[in-house]
């Protein structure tokens, strides 16, 4: 797959903007609680839309496939905490959800993936390494599902754990 | 543009004429409801388009969402161990709504297959890693949901219309 993302999505070889973000009601998420593993980051439109359902329910069968390279999965859009609840709940989602919803987008536009216009992110993938450093980038069409192919491939071109 | 990484072989069930110009391969789950709709126009496509086109079909089943599909998916390959694999495909596509064991059994019963030998292959799960494999060779195709379909190992995008299909496949086939 071409890593074609819009001109405003960071790009492989920048660092990734770290976050601080709800992943339930009561709990936050910062990406550098990650460093050492390789994270996707996945940003959506929006919670319920039929093309999220069929792309999270994807990831959700991947999710054994992601972590043979040690990677974690987060989903980020801007519903709200309780809203990421009821919907993973409802989806069986085995990875958290996190919300940008308080100032609305930020992370988002630190990724440089918000739709202003719309008021939701772009549907966006970010590969990112154990040293916190995007590897890939890759917007698609936000009513298309942009499957896993890429994910997989850019994993796979991620050096091996252990092997400096 | 994705297209399909893993070419078909004698390995796949394949419906139509080895030597067809078209090959339409569909990655499937035997529990979404769209793989239903769908079953139809495959079927009239398949009778319109002749000996131009030969069909594919692999499992794509999103088991986390659909509770049935994987073992629905290990019937349709356990019966086709026994020769019988696009009768028991027809029947879970036509009975999305009763695709439990005891149903999965009955229906193997009515294709007249050896029923105990095919409950010990779904009982032992004999085919649940031919069925990954589908799987996996569909998500590194860029399959995304279900069905996804390829005309000539490119994805087809279109809706699952048979005016649309046939005239990609007219246009592979030309």
């Amino acid at each position: 797959m071409d890593s074609t993302t819009t001109p405003g999505a960071l790009r492989a070889g920048t660092v990734a903007p770290d976050f601080h973000l709800p992943s339930t009601p009561d709990q936050r998420v910062s990406l550098k609680e990650f460093r050492g593993r390789p994270v996707i980051l996945v940003f959506y439109p929006a919670d319920w839309s039929p093309v999220c359902g069929d792309q999270t329910a994807l990831y959700n069968e991947l999710l054994g496939e992601f972590g043979k390279f040690g990677a974690e999965m987060l989903g980020i859009s801007v519903d709200g905490s309780w809203c990421h609840l009821a919907f993973a709940h409802d989806r069986k989602l085995k990875f958290p959800l996190l919300s940008d919803f308080e100032p609305k987008g930020e992370v988002a536009r630190s990724y440089g993936v918000y739709r202003a216009q719309d008021g939701f992110t772009e549907r966006a993938l970010f590969v990112i390494d154990s040293e916190g450093v995007i590897r890939w980038s890759y917007v698609s069409p936000v009513g298309v599902n942009p499957g896993a192919d890429g994910i997989l491939a850019a994993l796979e071109a991620l050096p091996q754990q252990g092997a400096k | 543009m994705s297209a399909l990484t893993k070419p078909v072989t004698e390995h796949d069930h394949i419906e139509g004429s080895a030597d067809a110009p078209v090959t339409l391969v569909e990655y499937g789950d035997y529990e979404c409801p769209h793989c239903g709709a769908a079953h139809p126009v495959v079927q009239e496509l398949l009778r319109r388009a002749g000996n131009r086109v030969r069909f594919v079909f692999r499992n794509f089943p999103l088991a986390e969402i659909h509770p049935h599909a994987q073992l629905a998916a290990e019937a349709a390959e356990a019966a086709g161990a026994q020769g019988q694999f696009w009768k028991m495909h027809d029947t879970l596509l036509t009975h999305q709504n009763a695709l439990g064991s005891v149903h999965l059994k009955q229906y193997a019963g009515h294709l007249g297959i050896d029923v105990d030998q095919f409950t010990e292959a779904l009982t032992a799960h004999s085919f649940q890693h031919r069925v990954r494999e589908d799987f996996m060779s569909g998500v590194r195709s860029g399959v995304n949901g279900t069905p996804s379909f390829f005309i000539n190992g490119a994805r087809y995008d279109g809706p699952a219309v048979l005016e649309m299909m046939l005239s990609a496949i007219e246009e592979a086939a030309a």
